[in-house]
């Protein structure tokens, strides 16, 4: 009872870093450093993964700890540090909004999904059911950036973020998806990661830019 | 009746602790700065030797300075000196945190500093003029995200007096990530109030830079001491603050010779550490350029309001 109660605590810790890392990602200035907390966000992941792997009767959650691990801690990042040091894309990141007006939004956008999930949390009697606010707030934060960012590369790393926080919403609310749709949808990613690769490539031999807002004057002209 | 009285003796005690510490707090992070830059650096004592010198020396006012710029070292000294002595350091549920609690606290500080950016403005010279704009810029992005920050604490003790908050952090036995958060928050917050790196220098005088030290730039003998020593006791009361909100640990809650005794031993460690902490980080750090501070106060606050927010989701949970 006791160790359930600490690996509990472990996890409240584990959500509160997924929540900070959402932030640091919006704050940040230089494309290396996002993909720093992009990849340190799939580390957290994994840890709670396996932390919920330990207090549930799933084993294939350790499993899906260790793919975590290596996909979207390693892999991942690693692909697009790869694409941004072959296009030399390591400049500053440009958001549409500054940054105190997106943390603001950031933060009403928590408010928000605090009372959201407070009907569903009420109805879980998971371990991990207090987890649940912070999740769908991780998802909402990784659309924020999405939508804010100019560039493509940051938008990408906004969708994989999404894909972090839907599967940390998943482990939250229904300690994890099967195993099978978790496989299918970590290939997936994986394979939109290369795709996107190919795409910034094209993007920029035929646009001569990797800026959506340039592109989208550039392509008017046509 | 004789309880009571021994209570107020002990906090005057403990008021007077904080009064007499403050510089040498100021001279051993001096010290600290110095050894890790291969320097063998002042005395530990030279900040009480600059004060006596300061002391003895003529002030010197400009023609048109008015009654303002010569009460403003006093009424920034006694606001100071009373605010420290809100905050619980040897001795937990003194009267003073009876009568006032950490809004009161910020509350005294918030009146320093309108004073002193009124004496910088009152001899009308550029420097003072834009000293003072800059402080109560910055200031007005820092007290939000103090307050943040304490409240944090006050969401979990149910109270915003200090006492009660020293208490409810001495029976936190689960780690709160909240608590974390506002710790953070109140730690960036601490540099940026008391005018160190990354925020402000103590020891430039470079024009372009300079909040602080352009605010007092006029002001010479016994009312530039007021003011320094002021300053050295702001450094102390927000390291003592952080001490007994986050690590209050050995703080006596009985009367009696052996646990303050403790407490004080367990209280000078503390800020020794601190102290370290800071020469470190001032060694380790550049000054950030002026119009980043807003970002770094920004973020401090946002810190803060993530600690609250995630206090209601993680540990209230669902009622």
């Amino acid at each position: 009872m006791n160790q359930l109660m600490f690996i509990q605590e472990a996890i409240s810790i584990a959500a509160s870093l997924m929540l900070l890392i959402s932030f640091a990602l919006l704050a940040q200035h230089r494309l290396l450093s996002v993909l720093h907390w992009f990849s340190a966000q799939g580390i957290v992941l994994a840890i709670t993964t396996l932390l919920v792997a330990l207090i549930s009767d799933h084993d294939e959650l350790y499993f899906s700890a260790a793919m975590t691990l290596l996909l979207k801690g390693a892999l991942l990042p690693w692909l697009l540090w790869r694409i941004i040091m072959k296009m030399h894309i390591h400049r500053e990141v440009e958001p549409m909004v500054n940054m105190p007006v997106t943390m603001m939004i950031a933060l009403g956008l928590v408010l928000v999904s605090f009372h959201i999930a407070l009907p569903i949390e009420a109805i879980s009697d998971l371990a991990t059911h207090n987890t649940l606010a912070i999740a769908t707030a991780t998802v909402f934060l990784g659309m924020l950036m999405m939508i804010t960012r100019k560039k493509a590369v940051t938008q990408v790393i906004g969708f994989l973020s999404i894909e972090n926080a839907l599967f940390f919403t998943a482990i939250g609310a229904t300690h994890g998806m099967p195993m099978i749709v978790e496989i299918g949808v970590a290939f997936d990613v994986l394979i939109a990661a290369i795709i996107f690769g190919l795409f910034f490539t094209q993007m920029r031999s035929t646009f001569d830019s990797l800026d959506i807002e340039e592109i989208e004057a550039k392509a008017k002209r046509r | 009746m004789k309880q009571t009285l021994t209570l107020w003796l002990l906090n005057l005690l403990q008021a007077s602790l904080m009064l007499l510490v403050a510089p040498l707090l100021a001279g051993i992070v001096r010290k600290f700065k110095a050894r890790l830059q291969n320097r063998r650096g002042a005395s530990l004592l030279q900040p009480y030797q600059d004060l006596r010198k300061l002391f003895s020396k003529e002030s010197l006012f400009a023609d048109n300075s008015s009654w303002i710029f010569r009460t403003a070292p006093v009424v920034i000294f006694t606001a100071t000196l009373l605010a420290a002595s809100i905050v619980p350091i040897i001795v937990v549920d003194l009267p003073s945190a009876m009568i006032a609690d950490v809004i009161a606290m910020t509350a005294l500080l918030a009146l320093a500093r309108f004073w002193i950016a009124l004496a910088a403005m009152d001899i009308g010279t550029a420097f003072g003029g834009m000293g003072a704009s800059r402080e109560m810029t910055f200031s007005a992005l820092a007290e939000p995200a103090m307050l943040m920050g304490v409240f944090v604490m006050s969401l979990g003790a149910h109270s915003t007096n200090l006492s009660t908050m020293v208490h409810f952090a001495l029976n936190l036995h689960h780690l709160h990530p909240s608590v974390a958060f506002a710790l953070a928050a109140l730690l960036m917050v601490s540099v940026a109030e008391n005018g160190r790196i990354p925020i402000d220098n103590p020891t430039t005088h470079l024009e372009l830079t300079m909040i602080h030290e352009a605010m007092i730039l006029e002001y010479s003998g016994r009312h530039l001491a007021l003011i320094e020593w002021a300053a050295q006791i702001k450094l102390l009361l927000f390291a003592s603050l952080i001490i007994s909100l986050f690590a209050p640990w050995g703080i006596a809650e009985t009367i009696g010779l052996l646990p303050i005794l403790i407490a004080l031993g367990c209280w000078f460690a503390k800020i020794i550490l601190l102290a370290a902490a800071v020469a470190m980080l001032e060694s380790a750090l550049a000054k950030i350029r002026l119009f980043e501070v807003p970002n770094y106060l920004f973020t401090a606050f946002v810190l803060a309001f993530l600690g609250m927010l995630v206090h209601y989701i993680l540990e209230v949970g669902v009622q």
